[in-house]
């Protein structure tokens, strides 16, 4: 269970990446899972190859991405807006590709596989009888963490509600005077900080290659059945999605764990398709 | 003559192919309302529009207190004090009265001054106040219209555009509304640019008025004379000495064409 809510919780960080993004700029961003990976290489590459302590390397591994999704905005989404939806999420496919084989062309990273040694490695906290590893704890703790910055950030500073205003409706955003380019950019910038957080917490757990940016898949239908669009239904889909894996791996015969989320996924289309918390409010032409 | 606050001079806009804006002029002198008039379509909107950089002309300039800011992004012409009302009101629905004003000061840095600014709106649209927590998107038309108007005010600009305000609202809201952009003119010396369709409350309101027609701007005069003008009556106020046509047999034709 705990485990599953762990796992749940990187799906939500990597859909909350999704919602960000789309809510912004209606851009359904594939690379998504991809800047998670890049964010684990460049992790990897801090503490274990240059002996960095791990809580340096993990606000300077989120800034570093920050500023790539920033650069990803402005050199290449910037650029496409106004073309087709298909032709924009082709090109977010295109990246996604293109960072996985960068990244193994790396020669210290490379196809193989690689783990961080991180604080919470190795230990286990005892809940009366239930025994907990560290790094599932510390999943959750640093997703719940991250949920608060985050949601204090956009309710109640100038520039987060100034970044609502410019996703609910650009023109009048413009009109007020918000730079809504750049705001954009800054939205690609913290959606691919939040990756990296989901990177970083997920490395001790699972191990760090250039495939792992596919966890986006999962997170995918986490972002759909949260009601593509809604920040809290982002996080809410995760943690069921997460939950609903590990006992179905526990309960049913294998195989039904990796296609347990697709299941949920369709289930929610046939009966809710606007998600759990979708919103009713259309755009308004 | 000291130079007005607003001049356009000679812009013309394409939608693609299409040219929108025919060489338009037209100017606004400070603490004036000026009306542009005309039907759909006629390039009203458009006008507003290449002004405050939302469309870039391709010919012509426009000049904001000495300044000229043509093919500027929108942000950028804002901030040189020129707020835009747009039309359909545009509020952000999901959210709150206050929120919406606060992003209607998004380029200020005086909190005091703000704060003061924001009991201002109140005063005018005391509505606004029972509803700060509200989300925008649950107001009616003539509210969130208010809302608008507010947001626009909150930058403390040195001139207004405002977009068709009447549109879609009851004529006792659209009275009310345009007492209040007259008052707002008249006690904080806005300069206000308005595009109507509602030729009859525009003219009472303004204190110049031009008229445009698919493109072009083809009378430009104050109100008062506007008013007396045959063509306008006819044409804008519906105005007709009795039995308009009486023992003509033909339809009149606009003069200035």
């Amino acid at each position: 269970m705990i485990n599953g809510a762990a796992v749940g919780c990187i799906y939500a960080l990597v859909a909350l990446g999704f919602v960000l993004i789309y809510k912004a700029t209606e851009v359904v961003n594939f690379a998504q899972g991809d800047l998670l990976m890049l964010g684990a290489f460049i992790a990897f590459t801090l503490i274990a190859l240059m002996g960095w302590s791990y809580w340096i390397a993990l606000p300077v591994t989120a800034v570093i991405l920050a500023a790539f999704g920033w650069g990803l905005d402005r050199a290449v989404f910037r650029r496409v807006i106004g073309q087709p939806q298909f032709a924009i999420i082709m090109v977010t496919i295109g990246i996604g590709i293109i960072m996985r084989a960068g990244v193994s062309m790396v020669p210290q990273w490379g196809t193989e596989t690689y783990s961080i040694d991180t604080p919470f490695s190795n230990k286990v906290v005892r809940f009366g009888d239930i025994v907990v590893a560290q790094e599932y704890l510390s999943i959750i703790a640093g997703t719940a963490i991250l949920c608060v910055v985050l949601y204090l950030f956009f309710r109640r500073s100038r520039l987060g509600i100034a970044m609502q205003a410019a996703s609910q409706n650009q023109l009048a955003a413009y009109y007020m005077g918000i730079p809504v380019k750049t705001v954009f950019s800054m939205i690609w910038g913290i959606s691919a900080a939040v990756a990296t957080v989901a990177g970083i917490l997920l490395a001790p757990v699972s191990l760090i290659e250039a495939n792992m940016g596919l966890i986006g898949l999962k997170a995918f239908p986490a972002a759909v059945l949260g009601g593509f669009g809604s920040i809290p239904g982002a996080v809410v889909g995760g943690l069921i999605i997460g939950i609903i894996e590990q006992l179905s791996a526990a309960y049913l015969p294998d195989g039904f764990k990796d296609v347990a989320a697709y299941i949920v996924l369709l289930a929610v289309l046939v009966v809710r398709p606007e998600g759990l918390f979708g919103e009713s409010m259309r755009k308004k032409v | 003559m000291s130079e007005p606050l607003l001049n356009v001079a000679n812009i013309e806009t394409y939608y693609g192919p299409i040219m929108a804006i025919r060489g338009i002029s037209l100017e606004a002198r400070q603490g004036s309302i000026v009306t542009v008039l005309g039907a759909n379509g006629a390039g009203k909107t458009t006008i507003l529009k290449t002004i405050s950089g939302v469309m870039d002309p391709q010919k012509g300039t426009v000049t904001f207190d000495g300044q000229e800011i043509q093919r500027q992004d929108p942000d950028k012409v804002m901030r040189y004090g020129l707020s835009h009302v747009p039309e359909g009101r545009e509020v952000f629905p999901l959210l709150s009265v206050r929120e919406n004003l606060m992003m209607g000061a998004y380029t200020r840095k005086d909190a005091d001054g703000i704060a003061q600014d924001m009991e201002l709106v109140y005063t005018y649209f005391p509505v606004l106040k029972e509803r700060s927590e509200q989300p925008a998107g649950q107001l009616s038309g003539g509210e969130q219209q208010m809302l608008a108007i507010s947001r626009a005010m909150m930058a403390r600009p040195k001139m207004m555009l405002l977009d068709e305000p009447s549109l879609g609202l009851s004529p006792r809201l659209v009275k009310e509304i345009f007492e209040i952009i007259v008052r707002m003119n008249r006690e904080q010396g806005m300069t206000m640019l308005l595009v109507e369709q509602n030729a009859h409350m525009a003219l009472n309101a303004a204190d110049y008025g031009y008229v445009l027609e698919v493109g072009r701007i083809v009378m430009g005069d104050t109100c008062a004379r506007l008013k007396e003008s045959d063509d306008i009556k006819e044409f804008y106020l519906g105005i007709k000495e009795h039995g308009a046509r009486g023992k003509r047999r033909w339809k009149r034709k606009k003069t200035w064409r």
